[in-house]
C-alpha cells in the first residue's frame, strides 16, 4: 500500500480519565486519506470514549492530536468539524419530521441574509451527493427520513457526513441494527468514501465487516493499544485473540496449551 | 397555507400527476396521516348543526361578531405552536395575555404620569410579554427546569401581578383610541376588496414564485392545474369573506391583523433556518444540538415568541372590552389556545404541524363557543363540549401518531 507519508489524523498518546477510572491510557491511532481504518475493542474498551474525544465531546488529559502533521486542540464539536472531521453516531442523530434535504443540511442550511432558506440548491446538492455515493434506493429527497429503511437512513447519515468536504469520517457501529442486504449497502458506501479519498474510521464489532473493508485495524482493549494489523497479513482468529487477551502470539499459545 | 409542511412536499415531489397525487394523500391518510380533513369535516359539521339551531348562525353580521370574537384566542394559538413544537408546553400565556392587557392600560392613563400614545403602550405591552416569555424559556432552556413547572409557576405569578396591579379599583378603562381600534375599527368597504385583491396577489406571487424557481434548477414542482386551483380557491374565499364582511359592518381591522400574524408565523416556521432549527429541536433535540445548532438559544426564542403572542392576544381581549378587570387572562383563555393549535394538528409531541393550524383550531373552538352562546346554552355545556373537542384532537394526534409508526413512516 503506498500510502502518504503524514497521516490525516492522528493521535498520540492520548490519555482520558473519569476519575479514577482511566478509559484511555496512551492510545496511538491514525488514519490516512483515502484508507479505511478499523477500530476494534469489546464493550469498555474504549472506544467510544476515543470518538468522542476526537468529536470534542470530550476534552483529553492527555496527549496530542495532529491533523495532517499540526498539532491541534479539540475543545468542542465546533472545532472538530472546522477540520473536516465528522462523526457519524450510532443512534445516527437524524430528525425523524424533517425530510431527506433538510437533514442534509441540518445546522448548515444555505439562506439569503434575511435567513430565508434557499430551498432549490440545498435539493440539488443533495441529491448530487446521494447520486455520488450511487444512493439510488432514495425515491424522493422530500421524504420524511422517518419513512426509510434502516440502511437508507445510515446512507443519509454517512451521506450527510461527505457533503460537508469532510476529511475525516468516524462510522460509529453502522451495521449494528441492518439485515444483511442492507448490510452490503452500507460497507459498499463505506468503500466508495475510501475510493474519494477520505480517511475513514470504521468502528465495530462485527470481523466479518471489517475484514471486507478495512484496510488496516487497530485494537483496544481495556483502555489501552494493543494492535494495529495489516488486513491483508492477520486472520480474524488473530484479531479476536487480541481482543479478548490483549497481545496475540503468546496469549494463543497459553490457550492452546 | 404559505408554510410547506416536509410530508406534504415529499408528496408532492415523486408523482406530479392529479392522480398520482390523490394515490399518495390516500396512502399517507391510511398510514395515519390525515392531514386537514377533521378540521374541514368540523367545520362543516359545526356550521349545519348551529345554522339548524338558530338561523342567525350562518349570517354576515355573526361571521363579523365571530372573527372578533376568535381574534384573542387564535394569536395566543399561534405562540402555542412554536411551542408544541419543540415539544414543550406553556401554561402562563393566560395571564400573560391578561397581564399585557394591565400593562396597556395602565400606559394610557389619561392624567397620569405615564400617559403614552396608543401604539408606544402596544409595543411596551409586547415587548414585556417577549420579556417574560424569555425569562421563563431560560429558566427551561438553561437550568432544565420542566416547561410544565416552570410556566405554571407563570400561571400563578403572573395572576397574583394581576391582581396587584389592579389593586382595590379592579378595573382600568382604555379610552386610547389606537387601542381600542385593534379589535373595534372595521375597514371601509373599498379597503376590504383592496385586501381580498393585495392577499390573491400576494398568495398567487408565493405559489407561482416557488414553482418557477423550482423549474429554473431543474426539479420537481409538483402539479401546476393544483396549484392554480389552490390559488383560485383560497383567493375566492378570500373574496367570499370580504363580500360577507361587506354585507354588514365591514371586514374587522383585528381579522387582518390575525391573517397577518398567521402568514408571518407560517413563514418564520417554513422558510427560514429559525423555523427550521424549530422542527428540528422538536424532532430530535440531541441531533439538533449535535448539528451545530443552538437549542437552549432556539428555546428562550421560542418562549419569548409564545409571550410576544400572548400579549397580543391581551391586547385585543383588552381593546373589545375597552378596559381591563380582574378576570382578565382568566377563564377558558388558557385551555381555548392550546386546544385550538392541538385541533388545528399540532402534535404534542413536538415537531409537527403548522402555525395555519392555530388559525383552523381557532375558528373551530370560536364556531363553538359563539353557536353556544346563539343558541342560548349555558357555560356547562361550552365547557364540556370543548373538552370532548379537545380530548378528540388529542386522541387523533395520539393514534395518528401511533400508527406512522406502525406502517414505518
Amino acid at each position: 500500500m503506498n500510502s502518504p507519508p503524514t497521516p490525516t489524523l492522528e493521535l498520540r498518546g492520548v490519555s482520558k480519565n473519569f476519575g479514577s477510572v482511566q478509559a484511555l491510557q496512551e492510545v496511538d491511532l491514525e488514519v490516512r486519506d483515502g484508507e479505511v481504518m478499523a477500530l476494534v475493542g469489546d464493550n469498555g474498551a474504549g472506544k467510544s470514549t476515543l470518538i468522542k474525544c476526537v468529536a470534542g465531546i470530550y476534552s483529553i488529559d492527555g496527549g496530542e492530536i495532529l491533523f495532517e502533521g499540526r498539532q491541534v486542540t479539540i475543545h468542542g464539536p465546533k472545532d472538530a468539524a472546522r477540520l473536516g472531521i465528522e462523526v457519524v453516531y450510532q443512534d445516527l442523530a437524524l430528525c425523524d419530521n424533517l425530510d431527506v434535504v433538510q437533514n442534509m443540511y441540518l445546522g448548515r442550511e444555505e439562506h439569503d441574509a434575511l435567513f430565508r432558506l434557499k430551498e432549490s440548491p440545498m435539493e440539488q446538492k443533495t441529491a448530487e451527493t446521494l447520486a455520488s455515493l450511487a444512493v439510488t434506493t432514495i425515491s424522493s429527497v422530500r421524504q420524511p427520513v422517518a419513512t426509510l429503511s434502516g440502511g437508507q437512513r445510515q446512507s443519509v447519515a454517512v451521506a450527510r457526513a461527505v457533503m460537508w468536504n469532510n476529511r475525516v469520517v468516524f462510522l460509529d457501529e453502522p451495521t449494528a441494527a441492518l439485515g444483511v442486504a442492507q448490510t452490503r449497502q452500507v460497507l459498499a458506501l463505506v468503500k466508495r468514501l475510501a475510493e474519494q479519498g477520505l480517511a475513514v474510521v470504521y468502528v465495530s464489532h462485527n470481523l466479518v465487516d471489517i475484514f471486507e473493508v478495512a484496510n488496516r485495524i487497530t485494537v483496544l482493549r481495556l483502555g489501552r493499544n494493543v494492535g494495529v494489523f495489516e488486513k491483508d497479513k492477520t486472520t480474524q482468529q488473530e484479531i479476536v485473540q487480541t481482543i479478548i487477551a490483549g497481545a496475540p502470539a503468546p496469549e494463543e499459545l497459553e490457550i492452546v496449551t | 397555507m404559505s408554510s410547506a409542511a416536509p410530508a406534504e412536499v415529499a408528496a408532492a415531489a415523486e408523482d406530479t400527476s392529479l392522480a398520482g397525487i390523490l394515490r399518495s394523500r390516500w396512502e399517507a391518510l391510511r398510514a395515519g396521516d390525515v392531514g386537514s380533513l377533521p378540521v374541514i369535516f368540523g367545520l362543516i359539521a359545526i356550521t349545519i348543526f348551529f345554522t339548524s339551531k338558530v338561523g342567525i348562525f350562518f349570517s354576515a353580521v355573526n361571521f363579523s361578531n365571530l372573527i372578533q370574537q376568535m381574534a384573542g384566542t387564535t394569536v395566543i394559538a399561534i405562540g402555542v405552536v412554536f411551542v408544541l413544537l419543540i415539544g414543550e408546553i406553556d401554561l402562563s400565556i393566560g395571564f400573560v395575555s391578561g397581564f399585557a392587557g394591565v400593562v396597556v392600560a395602565e400606559l394610557q392613563i389619561p392624567g397620569s404620569s405615564h400617559d403614552y400614545p396608543g401604539l408606544v403602550a402596544i409595543f411596551a405591552a409586547l415587548a414585556v410579554g417577549a420579556a417574560i416569555g424569555a425569562f421563563q424559556g431560560s429558566f427551561i432552556a438553561f437550568l432544565g427546569v420542566p416547561s410544565f413547572v416552570v410556566t405554571l409557576a407563570g400561571l400563578l405569578i403572573w395572576q397574583g401581578a394581576i391582581l396587584k396591579a389592579l389593586g382595590t379599583q379592579g378595573v382600568i378603562g382604555i379610552q386610547d383610541h389606537q387601542i381600542n381600534d385593534i379589535a373595534n375599527y372595521v375597514l371601509t368597504k373599498n379597503w376590504g376588496w383592496a385586501v381580498a385583491i393585495v392577499f390573491t396577489v400576494g398568495y398567487a406571487a408565493a405559489v407561482f414564485g416557488t414553482i418557477f424557481s423550482r423549474r429554473r434548477a431543474g426539479l420537481p414542482s409538483g402539479n401546476i392545474i393544483l396549484s392554480t386551483a389552490r390559488v383560485g380557491f383560497y383567493g375566492a374565499l378570500a373574496f367570499a369573506a370580504v363580500a360577507v364582511c361587506n354585507h354588514s359592518r365591514g371586514v374587522p381591522l383585528v381579522g387582518l391583523i390575525v391573517l397577518f400574524l398567521v402568514v408571518l408565523g407560517g413563514y418564520v416556521a417554513g422558510r427560514t433556518t429559525f423555523g427550521r432549527h424549530v422542527y428540528a429541536v422538536g424532532g430530535n433535540a440531541e441531533a439538533a444540538r449535535r448539528a451545530g445548532i443552538n437549542v437552549k438559544l432556539i428555546k428562550i426564542l421560542v418562549f419569548s415568541i409564545s409571550g410576544a403572542m400572548a400579549a397580543m392576544g391581551g391586547i385585543i381581549f383588552a381593546s373589545r372590552l375597552n378596559s381591563v378587570d380582574l378576570t382578565a387572562g382568566g377563564s377558558t383563555i388558557l385551555l381555548d389556545a392550546i386546544s385550538a393549535a392541538v385541533i388545528g394538528g399540532v402534535s404534542l409531541f413536538g415537531g409537527r404541524g403548522r402555525v395555519s393550524g392555530a388559525l383552523f383550531g381557532g375558528l373551530i373552538i370560536g364556531m363553538i363557543a359563539n353557536g353556544i352562546d346563539l343558541v342560548g346554552y349555558t357555560d356547562a355545556v361550552k365547557f364540556i363540549t370543548t373538552g370532548v373537542i379537545l380530548l378528540a384532537a388529542v386522541t387523533l394526534d395520539t393514534v395518528a401518531r401511533r400508527r406512522q409508526a406502525a406502517s414505518g413512516r
